[in-house]
């Protein structure tokens, strides 16, 4: 390599990372546009959950076949991306396995694991794209996946596809080289090559010099794909493979029945029922901010682990799948919730830059704009679709903060419940019996 | 329905001087809806019988505010939630049972940062703790060999994860327990939950309760058994829809333990 290629090379990762570093200082500031919410309690625990479940991956073997699967792809993506460093010295400094010499016999085996990985993944991709494209399994055909989350996840598919073959073609070659007469005097002998060494016939006959060449661009395309890869994350579902980890440690460690009591609640109800309390008494001069809203009707007036939550979303459909009211036919997805919540996100980010740092009111909102009350108003509250997330997210939390904007900013709960919430308010019971005849039920037969 | 039941109040309990060993939550669903007061009663004969001290509110319980909440009216919840606090705090409760698992999850974990501070117990713990102290023996009597399947109900099984206490119990019973396809953490919703029971089901192909119903009688069971109010009017609805009333009943496991004891 001549030093041309060095530096044509440090650019091309220069660039490649910083515009990574602007997409994630974006996705940091979004995140944060959401309401604090205190999740640094009990570190333990959290690391604990990280590594089962974003490090272990217990909740994805709850479906073995896919969790299995996707356990190939994933450890044959963190591994393969060691093969990077050795790559990044490589392609800076023109030096050649530069890992090889000092690794000995370790080198041979960790080679000879990436590339059975590598092999694994493209039957894992495969499995992935007949599940997707040919026996077409209901929660990724489901409506709410109609246009680019759709492409979006055959796209990766074929991308891995491709970034795994280029790798074996890269060795395949390098393999052709290091044991043809005459060839490359850099390309000494390193590495075991249990797959490509099937492959590496191919260039049998073939002059050394393009075998070289040919392994020039089996190197450069490996790792501008990667980059590009790496930079496709942004818009793309694939971003778990990143946020899966603080997703899941920032978690809801609480019950799952356990519903948050809204502080700025509790201190009004708190006034009211306090006979005591001066009615006339000045309001306490806190924060000028603006009067709290009570629920959440935009993205803003979520959490930030709901945001978070949006972003980290896979898409992977397990919550719609095992949502009661998606099951019979409601509009309810709690995917697709998550998925809103995303594109509304997105959207006040682009208003955001497009504005220099404010921004400026669009007259939408997640509410209505995205998600429907009726869509709201079907929700069971059952934790099934938070049970089954494997990345621990809740749509439920999302769900109950906009019924709660619905009832307590606009009074829109539909008429029955607003009904119940009469009688509980006049008999202490969702329904209209005295509360003098509780105690009832002792003397009837 | 031999002797008429005991049914003291924390009044009348601090009239005499008397703490309870627990407070029975009764819940608005087992006070007043009729299906759900039979499963009271049979708890309550349960108690009678084991000579356990407990005691209700009577007229000075009010709703959890439960439906209230998971309806999104967080006003109406910490208002009914401060005022049965004020009770219960006033009556020095430390353990409340109840056969309600709604009012379980929220006195359990909703109530504590609004003051309320109690050990809550699903009545199937309780049940299974009495068994476990010996205070109470349970031979299969009328349900010997019967098939029975359990529903979980949401706010106790995936919400606080009580599983084993209801299956503990009804397989004293000399049984064949069966489980449906979805159970435990995977189990369905009967369709009450988060307010649904108190109004109209959004617009679909089918009601949840109904699609319940079918997981259950997949196994063809003699008895679904449930640990929850809303849970056993949802699916007997359910059985009455699939005209199988005469062929399979749902009952709470309160009901079970009770009826095989012949209390
Ligand atoms: S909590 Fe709501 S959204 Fe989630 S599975 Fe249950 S009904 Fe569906
Ligand atoms: S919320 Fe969780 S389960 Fe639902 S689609 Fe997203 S990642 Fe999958």
């Amino acid at each position: 390599m001549s030093y041309l290629d060095n530096i044509l090379f440090a650019i091309l990762l220069i660039v490649g990372f910083g515009f990574f570093a602007a997409s994630v200082k974006k996705i940091i500031r979004n995140i944060n546009l959401g309401v604090d919410v205190d999740r640094k309690d009990n570190p333990k625990a959290r690391w604990k959950n990280m590594a089962l479940i974003a490090l272990g991956q217990s909740k994805m073997v709850r479906r073995p076949v896919a969790g299995i699967l996707h356990i190939f792809v994933y450890v044959g993506f963190i591994i393969i991306n060691i093969e990077l460093l050795e790559i990044i010295i490589d392609g800076l400094f023109g030096t050649h396995r530069v890992f090889a010499p000092y690794l000995g016999v370790v080198y041979d085996v960790l080679i000879a694991s990436f590339e059975i990985l590598a092999i694994l993944v493209i039957f894992a991709v495969t499995v992935f794209w007949i599940r997707r494209n040919v026996i077409r399994l209901k929660r990724f055909i489901n409506s709410d996946l109609n246009g680019f989350p759709k492409s979006d996840a055959n796209y990766i598919l074929y991308f891995e596809t491709v970034l795994m073959i280029l790798f074996l073609l890269m060795n395949a070659s390098d393999l052709h080289l290091q044991n043809v007469p005459g060839g490359y005097s850099h390309f000494h002998k390193a590495g075991s090559y249990p797959i490509s060494q099937f492959i590496a016939p191919i260039f049998n006959g073939t002059s050394n010099e393009l075998v070289g060449l040919l392994f020039e661009v089996f190197w450069w395309l490996h790792i501008v794909g990667i980059l590009v890869f790496m930079n496709y994350l942004y818009f793309s579902k694939h971003l778990h493979i990143l946020l899966a980890f603080p997703n899941t440690y920032f978690a809801n460690l609480k019950p799952e029945g356990q519903f948050d009591n809204l502080e700025s609640v509790t201190k009004e109800v708190k006034l009211m029922m306090d006979p005591n309390a001066d009615p006339f008494a000045a309001a306490p001069v806190d924060e000028n901010a603006a009067p709290a809203k009570f629920g959440a009707s935009d993205v803003q007036d979520l959490n930030w682990v709901q945001l978070l939550n949006a972003y980290t979303c896979t898409e992977c459909g397990r919550c719609t799948s095992s949502c009661p009211a998606n099951q019979t036919g409601k509009k309810l997805s709690p995917r697709k919730i998550m998925m809103d919540t995303r594109d509304r996100l997105t959207e006040v980010g682009k208003n955001i830059d497009a504005n220099k740092g404010v921004f400026v009111p669009d007259n939408k909102s997640l509410l209505n704009d995205y998600i429907t009350p009726e869509e709201l108003w079907a929700c069971t509250s059952c934790n099934a679709c938070v049970e089954e997330c494997p990345v621990n997210i809740s749509p439920l939390s999302i769900i109950m903060d906009m019924r709660r904007y619905l009832v307590m900013e606009q009074s829109a709960a539909p008429m029955p419940l607003n009904a119940m919430m009469t009688n509980i308010e006049n008999n202490g019971a969702p329904w209209q019996y005295s509360q003098q005849d509780r105690l009832n039920w002792k003397n009837e037969n | 329905m031999s002797e008429s039941l005991v049914v003291p109040t924390m009044a009348e309990m601090l009239a005499e001087g008397k703490q309870p060993e627990v407070l029975f939550w009764v819940g608005c669903a087992g006070s007043f809806d009729d299906r759900a007061k039979k499963i009271t009663k049979a708890f309550v004969r349960i108690l009678n019988r084991t000579n356990v001290s407990f005691a209700v509110l009577g007229t000075e319980e009010s709703c959890t505010g439960d439906p209230a909440k998971r309806a999104g009216n967080e006003f109406l919840f910490q208002m009914q939630a401060m005022m049965n606090i004020e009770v219960l705090n006033a009556y020095e409760a430390k353990k409340i049972v109840t056969a309600c698992p709604h009012c379980f999850n929220t006195l359990k974990n909703e109530y504590p940062e609004l003051g309320g501070n109690y050990e809550v117990i699903h009545h199937t713990e309780f049940l299974k703790s009495l068994i476990n102290d010996g205070r109470l023996t349970v031979e299969g009597g009328q349900f010997k060999g019967k098939k029975i399947t359990f529903h979980d109900p949401c706010y106790l099984g995936r919400a606080n994860k009580v599983y084993e206490a209801p299956r503990d119990l009804i397989q004293k019973l000399d049984v064949e327990l069966v489980e449906m396809k979805r159970s435990k953490a995977n189990g369905l919703c009967c369709g009450a939950g988060g307010a649904q029971m108190f109004k109209d089901a959004e617009p679909g192909n089918k009601e949840v309760n109904v699609l319940r119903t079918e997981d259950a009688l997949e196994v063809k069971p003699d008895i679904i058994a449930a640990g929850c109010p809303f849970c056993n009017t949802m699916l007997t609805d359910g059985i009455k829809h699939a005209h199988k009333e005469g062929e399979v009943k749902v009952m709470d496991v309160a009901e079970l333990i009770a009826n095989a004891q012949d209390l």
